[in-house]
């Protein structure tokens, strides 16, 4: 039984929407709506969905960078609203750490190499001068780049070499959870290939688990054990990433997957037929009533506009929130 | 036979900087014919956002120069132009859509307002018959409710919908040529979807030629007739869409190809190539490709490769194909 | 066909061009090391003291006009006193007083500026509000109050000068705490656990510093002008010390028929205040992030 390292339960965040001179809350943002998911030990979950499905605001919960509305992270199994703030310090932020999406602006342009890799180390051991020297040196080796490389700027590297060094920096403290936001989607096709090749090894390496947040399925089927289908706040499929790419079961996942398939129109058979949605995503300042994909969902019936539907089990490693496919 | 709308003969475009003279495009050629999307694809830098301005004499100034070449538009070569000539071209004859909707636009003007100064500038038409033409420049991008939506601004609209307005506003002197750089990028999948439906459905009422420029190998599949694969400023391989994914030749065609991640199987390793391009400002004198290339030979260091048909229009600069 | 394509050559650059390019930059650094060293080295460069008076050498126009000699280069003043001395002992009072009272109002507004973007909330709007109130102030009136109550001297002055001043950098700086504070690698290093003291410190200051120095840079003109309207107004540096405003109120009368009393300080002050202005476009320019090729 493979050991959970994090599990949200029920992850909710409201963000009010205020108006007039006394702001006055007239109205609720629904980030995120009840999100619950696990991640394993060594193993990678991705969220997807598209922007304004909720994505990147559950990893901001988990990286505690914004207060949850309701719901419970357990930590190692320890629900983190019992920790106290050196708690938070000492034992959750050296082991759940985050590579984000744009290699440009995660770093401080007026920071060695050696002083942003360094800089967790610093802030969080004991360790000289020296010690956090050779460390970097290590992680910096371990991520595809020299030793050498220590001294420079970050704007003296390309995008693919600045993303490897958020990846050292995120490594430094050895953590056991990395939270990846696009951590490939800004790069260029060729060099994708690269840091997803790496974030597997290290991954291989090091037992790591990772949170990866992305929006391109075949990213995501690349790199991930379990996958989320985010619309719109909710989860609407959740399952191992194999089972979920050859059985999807959700509208919404079936149309996501038509528009990421690379297929030749000379190709096309009735099998994989072009799903093209009307509409756009609604608001999450007013979802819809019931489903809130029924809007769009060709193949939406009476009680998908009434009738919110309950995330079932269909088979041991997948599950479904959807009146008709279960 | 169609006609062909635009033929491009052995480009060159250069930016004059301090550090040197960075060769952005350096020995382009490929033509589009009417009703065809040619699609342009590469990494950063390959050139093909530059071969795009370059088409419409957009360089910016005084650092970008077109020092070779022939562009050759419905006939008539326009490098040889005079800048007012070539601002009755803009628009009516080629046109453009950028990658970002939102900056394309002006945000304190409504978009009834800027299609009809693009109409009125181009068209010369009586005010109104300006009003029509917007309309029917709108209803062409699928946007549901036209007339409703004359008086509104961009913000006001989602990011699918602007870029549909970005294309009527491109469409709405029916060019010949019509540039997409990237404009499908920053949209999510879904829309995305969607917006090249649209595109395919413009394609079968009107003539247009498209070039549409792109690095995401998913919407070429989709959308092109025909690719172009850029590398350093290079064309490095021309072939039909079908040919480029099925029997792609040049080895950064291939590798390119195998470096993206597929959705209909299970990856177990992704091909990833070693090093990066090389700098525009001191450029190899043989292959562009040949120090991260897996069949270099020492030809290929020393003489650039040149274009090579192995058969039905597909070209390929490479040695080893010869 | 003809192709028509008007092909332009490209041109290395040539040093003699980079100079011409870069004069923004260079005369006003020329200027403006003249002027310190000789304000450092006044004892030694300037011919004569600044208060030595020699009334049968009253009002003599500069060596070029008709009437005056190479003893004087640039004239002498109602008591006879050596025009080019006493310039140069103003360059001394009008840049030191300027200098300090820009570098005691750039680090306490920087300081208030950065914390108050970074902090936010209740805080960022009292010590904006505070800001607010400084900068509605005329400043001038101030300091003649200041000066009046605290009588006149080197330190009035400086208090006088920098008792508003800090107000428009801390408004400045924290807007662009606020930028900075809004960045990836800020959140980054929250998550990293670093603490609030060493953010402000080691992420936000340091990208800040651009606009910083581009701030004092155009300051001091504004500073120079400012103490040589209180200096014009006889409540600057007392005489018989020189300032360049008092020597232009020296010569406020004499207009018509000594004008070199006057004009050669008024110009020393608009030649300052140009090479503070043109020294700043030139950095604000070089330093504007948009023009940086990545």
């Amino acid at each position: 039984m493979a050991e959970v390292i994090l599990e949200g339960k029920n992850l909710t965040k409201h963000y009010p929407v205020t108006k007039g001179l006394l702001q006055r809350t007239i109205g609720w943002v629904r980030a995120i709506d009840g999100i619950s998911f696990t991640i394993e030990q060594g193993k990678t979950l991705s969220l997807v969905g598209e922007s304004g499905a909720g994505k990147t605001t559950t990893a901001r919960m988990i990286l505690l960078l914004e207060k949850l509305t309701s719901g419970t992270i357990l930590f190692e199994g320890e629900d983190l609203s019992t920790f106290s703030a050196s708690e938070i310090k000492s034992k959750y932020r050296p082991n759940v750490q985050s590579v984000q999406q744009n290699p440009w602006s995660s770093m401080n342009p007026r920071m060695r190499v050696r002083d942003i890799v360094g800089e967790p180390l610093a802030v969080n051991t004991k360790m000289t001068k020296q010690q956090i020297r050779s460390r970097v040196e290590e992680i910096l080796d371990q991520v595809g780049l020299r030793a050498d490389h220590a001294n420079l700027y970050p704007h003296e590297f390309s995008g693919g070499q600045r993303q490897r060094i958020a990846v050292a920096r995120a490594l430094a403290l050895s953590p056991n959870l990395v939270v990846l936001d696009e951590p490939v989607s800004a790069l260029d096709v060729s060099i994708r290939a690269q840091i997803m090749n790496l974030l597997k090894d290290l991954q291989d390496q090091h037992n790591l688990s990772y949170l990866v947040i992305a929006h391109n399925l075949a990213t995501v089927r690349y790199m991930s054990h379990s996958v989320a289908i985010m619309y719109l706040g909710e989860i609407v499929e959740y399952g191992e990433a194999e089972e979920l790419f050859l059985n999807p079961l959700h509208p919404y996942t079936k149309a996501l997957i038509s528009a990421s398939i690379l297929t030749l129109p000379e190709d096309e058979t009735d099998e994989i037929q072009q799903i093209i949605l009307s509409g756009e995503m609604p608001s999450p300042l007013n979802p819809p009533p019931g489903c809130r994909f029924h809007t769009r969902c060709s193949e939406a019936s009476a009680q998908c506009s009434e009738i919110v539907p309950e995330m079932r089990q269909v088979k041991a490693n997948h599950q479904v929130k959807c009146h008709h496919h279960v | 036979m169609s006609k062909t709308v635009l033929q491009v003969e052995d480009l060159h475009t250069s930016f004059y900087t301090r550090s040197g003279e960075v060769k952005a495009v350096d020995g382009v050629s490929f033509h589009v014919d009417e009703k065809e999307i040619f699609g342009l694809v590469g990494e950063s830098a390959c050139g093909k956002t530059v071969t795009g301005l370059s088409l419409l004499r957009l360089l910016p100034e005084p650092s970008g120069n077109i020092v070779k070449g022939r562009i050759i538009l419905n006939g008539r070569d326009i490098l040889g132009l005079s800048k007012k000539e070539m601002r009755n071209v803009r628009g009516k004859e080629i046109s453009m859509i950028l990658q970002d909707p939102m900056t394309s636009l002006n945000p304190v003007y409504t978009i009834g307002n800027q299609l009809a100064e693009s109409i009125k500038l181009h068209q010369g038409l009586a005010d109104d018959k300006i009003n029509d033409e917007v309309i029917s420049a709108l209803r062409l991008l699928k946007i549901p409710a036209p007339e409703s939506r004359l008086r509104d601004y961009p913000f006001q609209m989602s990011g699918g919908m602007r870029q549909r307005v970005v294309g009527a506003i491109a469409m709405s002197c029916r060019p010949n040529l019509l540039i997409a750089d990237e404009p499908t990028t920053a949209l999510d999948a879904t829309i995305q979807a969607q917006y090249i439906a649209l595109f395919q459905d413009i394609q079968k009422t009107t003539d247009v030629a498209i070039i549409f420029i792109t690095h995401d190998f998913g919407v070429v599949a989709k959308m092109c007739h025909r690719v172009g694969v850029m590398y350093a400023g290079k064309i490095v391989e021309t072939a039909t869409t079908s040919k480029i994914f099925k029997d792609p030749r040049h080895p950064y065609t291939v590798a390119l190809i195998n470096s993206v991640p597929r959705l209909d199987r299970k990856d177990e390793r992704l091909f990833s190539i070693e090093g990066q391009p090389p700098s525009l400002l001191n450029l190899p004198p043989g292959c562009r490709f040949a120090a991260r290339c897996d069949h270099v030979m020492d030809k290929c260091r020393e003489e650039q490769p040149p274009e090579i048909d192995v058969g039905d229009g597909h070209l390929v600069s490479c040695w080893k194909v010869k | 066909m003809v192709t028509g394509l008007k092909v332009k050559p490209y041109k290395p650059p040539t040093t003699w061009g980079r100079i011409i390019r870069n004069l923004g930059m260079i005369l006003p650094v020329a200027v403006f090391a003249v002027l310190i060293f000789t304000a450092i080295f006044a004892d030694v460069v300037s011919p004569y003291p600044y208060d030595e008076t020699s009334l049968p050498e009253r009002r003599m126009p500069p060596a070029w006009v008709e009437g005056g000699t190479t003893a004087h280069l640039l004239g002498t003043d109602t008591l006879g006193r050596d025009i080019l001395s006493r310039a140069i002992y103003g360059a001394r009072v009008s840049l030191s007083v300027s200098l300090l009272a820009i570098a005691i109002t750039a680090v306490i507004g920087t300081t208030l500026g950065i914390f108050s973007g970074y902090t936010g909330g209740r805080i960022d709007a009292f010590i904006m509000r505070v800001v607010d109130v400084a900068l509605s102030f005329p400043p001038l009136l101030v300091a003649m109050l200041l000066a009046v109550s605290l009588g006149p001297g080197f330190f009035t002055v400086v208090f006088a000068l920098s008792v508003l001043g800090w107000a428009g950098y801390a408004r400045i700086i924290r807007g662009e705490s606020l930028r900075v504070r809004n960045s990836d690698f800020v959140s980054q290093a929250v998550i990293n656990g670093v603490s609030t003291p060493r953010i402000m410190l080691r992420h936000i200051f340091p990208n800040i510093l651009n606009i910083l120095i581009i701030g004092v840079t155009l300051n001091v003109g504004t500073m120079i002008l400012a103490e040589s309207a209180m200096s014009y107004l006889g409540i600057g540096i007392p005489p018989p010390m020189p300032s360049w405003g008092s020597m232009v109120a020296d010569g406020r009368n004499d207009l018509d028929r000594a004008w070199w009393i006057s004009t050669f300080p008024g110009i020393l002050i608009g030649l300052v205040v140009l090479s503070g202005n043109f020294l700043g476009d030139w950095l604000r320019d070089k330093m504007d992030p948009r023009l940086r090729q990545v």
